[in-house]
């Protein structure tokens, strides 16, 4: 997690990452925000300037955690799949796994933490549904590389990828509650709604989940 | 006692080490030291019988003094105001020339124009701990009632009395709130315990090196050292400055050994490996054959010159009983309940005397708290020390975390 898991698209407008201004929308003002695999903060500093949320961060990197600190935001070194054990339950309203669950060892713990944790989380992925994914591997006989995921199967830190319709399993399995799923396409806008799940999984390069205890 | 710093590390310790002008013949003494005991070279401030010092020891010391050094300048809204925390066996000059030693301030790669705790931003203070030896009262101290040194007639000290007598300093300085406590090591244990004792004071937070209490190993390796000084034939039951002797050889073992924990294994081959000291070969005797003999040596015999035996055993004694949880029913967690502090808690990778795990249970228990607070743990092989040292990432995190809450607090 050294490396930006996955190449965000940004918005040209304010040059934030798209993804992340999906996540902003889904959190309540002057809420308590814990953001896991933090990186060097963009998006806890997005939601303390756009949201005035309490924000919180943990951070595998050094060069991670003192950008943050650079930046007034309390951080913590640590590893999601070691750390999340030492929080306390309810300690958050929003916990954030932003591009951060395919590089985790433990996905579902990891997840199972969130929930506990947060009295919300927010999990955002990169989909190994979508269509080029499947081309790579049907056709190509390759793992796949795209714009989004530039690492070669050796040296990436994906290690657990999933497809938008195993994290709707997970979810069921682990007994969260979906109050709000969107994809998005290639090009970073957000999909209809009303299209079918098949076409999002299909389609749909990463998908933003916001999930509740059941 | 005057030691040029660049003399050559090259002492018999177990010669006669009774410390005098006449086996010193290699440190010319420019001018008759100065008692800093009583008389420090510093500034001073000094609390009469009417304002005694409550210690938890049950006793209310009066009078009494604590010795200080500044540096920069109070802001208008006395909101710029830093407090350093110093370690086992600095003092208040952290950064000036050692009126003692000679030598530079004890922490220059931290506090100074443009370092981290920048002076030409912030009112930076610092004092000597109650029970030291450097013009803060201690064993060396007069008593008043009897004329003669406290000796062990002085009330043991704790973090908390330290830190009470730094917050009567800080009262009488005209300062609420103080903008950031910094210290590592024992100095990290004095910036927890002013968090835990005066939240509302404690504007920002870095705790360096260090834990919310001290670990039986610890506690085991200090105790080795009083022993030293106490099997000393001079300490005398701690009368030696009444009697007239000194127990350095004692204070020398008991640094020796104490030098060895805040270095790391790799440091140590590193710097001396099996070198021999300006021979060849092994001489087949007790002298000191090996670099690294020859260094703890003239570690324990250039410590001796400028530290007092009672306040050794008094100061490792304050950190052997800290333990933050214990005042609060065993959680450190509520300790910190509802904190409005910054934290910002720093470990290095190599240091065993306070290894991260001790940090981690601090950040712990302040995540446990709801508090803010950060946490890096810097890459280094140079052990505990590490914190005294050029470490650009400690520099780095500490400049970053200052400098946000010097933002928030309004400081220009």
């Amino acid at each position: 997690m050294n490396l930006p898991a996955t190449l965000p698209l940004t918005d040209t407008e304010s040059g934030h990452r798209l993804d992340f201004l999906l996540v902003a929308e889904m959190v309540e003002p002057g809420s308590r925000v814990l953001d896991v695999g933090c990186g060097d903060g963009a998006l806890l500093s997005l939601l303390r300037d756009r949201k005035g949320v309490d924000g919180r961060g943990i951070e595998i990197s050094r060069e991670g955690v003192n950008a943050c600190l650079a930046k007034g935001l309390p951080v913590i070194q640590g590893d999601a799949d070691t750390d999340l054990a030492d929080y306390p339950d309810d300690a958050f309203d929003y916990v954030i796994l932003s591009q951060t669950i395919q590089a985790t060892r433990q996905p579902r713990v990891v997840l199972e933490h969130l929930l506990r944790i947060g009295r919300r989380a927010i999990v955002s992925f990169p989909n190994f549904g979508h269509w080029r994914v499947r081309f790579d591997l049907g056709f190509r006989g390759r793992m796949p590389m795209t714009e989004n995921l530039p690492y070669s199967w050796y040296d990436t830190p994906n290690i657990h990828f999933c497809t938008i319709r195993d994290f709707v399993e997970l979810c069921r399995d682990v007994g969260a509650q979906m109050e709000k799923a969107v994809a998005l396409n290639a090009g970073g806008q957000p999909m209809r709604v009303t299209l079918p799940w098949w076409v999002w999984n299909l389609l749909g390069d990463q998908a933003v989940f916001l999930l509740k205890r059941r | 006692m005057f030691v040029d710093a660049t003399a050559s590390p090259q002492y018999r310790l177990f010669g006669r080490t009774n410390v005098s002008a006449e086996n010193m013949s290699f440190a010319p003494l420019v001018s008759e030291p100065r008692n800093q005991v009583d008389d420090p070279s510093s500034l001073v401030m000094r609390f009469g019988q009417d304002e005694p010092l409550m210690m938890d020891a049950g006793v209310a010391l009066a009078p009494w003094q604590i010795a200080y050094q500044t540096y920069g300048t109070l802001n208008a809204d006395k909101s710029n105001a830093v407090l350093i925390c110093h370690a086992l066996t600095g003092d208040q000059h952290v950064a000036n020339d050692n009126p003692v030693t000679g030598k530079p301030g004890w922490w220059l790669t931290m506090v100074g124009p443009g370092r981290p705790v920048d002076t030409n931003r912030f009112f930076v203070i610092c004092a000597n701990v109650i029970g030291g030896c450097m013009g803060t009262t201690g064993p060396a101290s007069i008593n008043p009632a009897t004329g003669q040194p406290y000796a062990l007639d002085f009330p043991v000290v704790t973090i908390r009395d330290m830190v009470r007598a730094q917050a009567a300093l800080i009262d009488r300085l005209g300062i609420e709130k103080l903008f950031c406590v910094v210290g590592g090591s024992m100095g990290g244990m004095q910036v927890l315990q002013w968090a835990a004792s005066y939240p509302d004071r404690v504007f920002s937070a870095l705790p360096i090196a260090t834990a919310a209490r001290h670990s039986a190993q610890n506690i085991a390796f200090h105790e080795v050292g009083r022993q030293a000084v106490m099997a000393d034939p001079e300490w005398r039951g701690g009368r030696y400055l009444i009697e007239g002797t000194r127990p350095s050889k004692g204070l020398a073992v008991a640094r020796m050994g104490a030098h060895i924990t805040y270095l790391s294994e790799v440091a140590l081959h590193r710097k001396f490996g099996r070198n021999f000291q300006d021979r060849a070969a092994p001489t087949f005797s007790f002298d000191a054959d090996f670099q690294i003999e020859s260094y703890l040596r003239y570690q324990g015999i250039s410590f001796v010159e400028r530290f007092d035996a009672n306040s050794y055993l008094y100061v490792t004694r304050a950190m052997d009983y800290f333990d933050i949880a214990a005042e609060h029913g065993g959680s450190l967690a509520k300790a910190f309940k509802g904190t409005p502090t910054r934290f910002c808690v720093i470990s290095f990778t190599s240091d065993w005397l306070f290894p991260t795990s001790d940090s981690r249970a601090i950040v712990h228990a302040l995540n446990a708290a709801a508090a803010s607070v950060a946490f890096v743990e810097v890459e280094s092989d140079k052990g505990h020390d590490a914190f005294l040292l050029e470490e650009p990432e400690m520099f780095a995190a500490a400049r970053g975390f200052i400098d946000a809450a010097a933002r928030v607090r309004g400081i220009a």
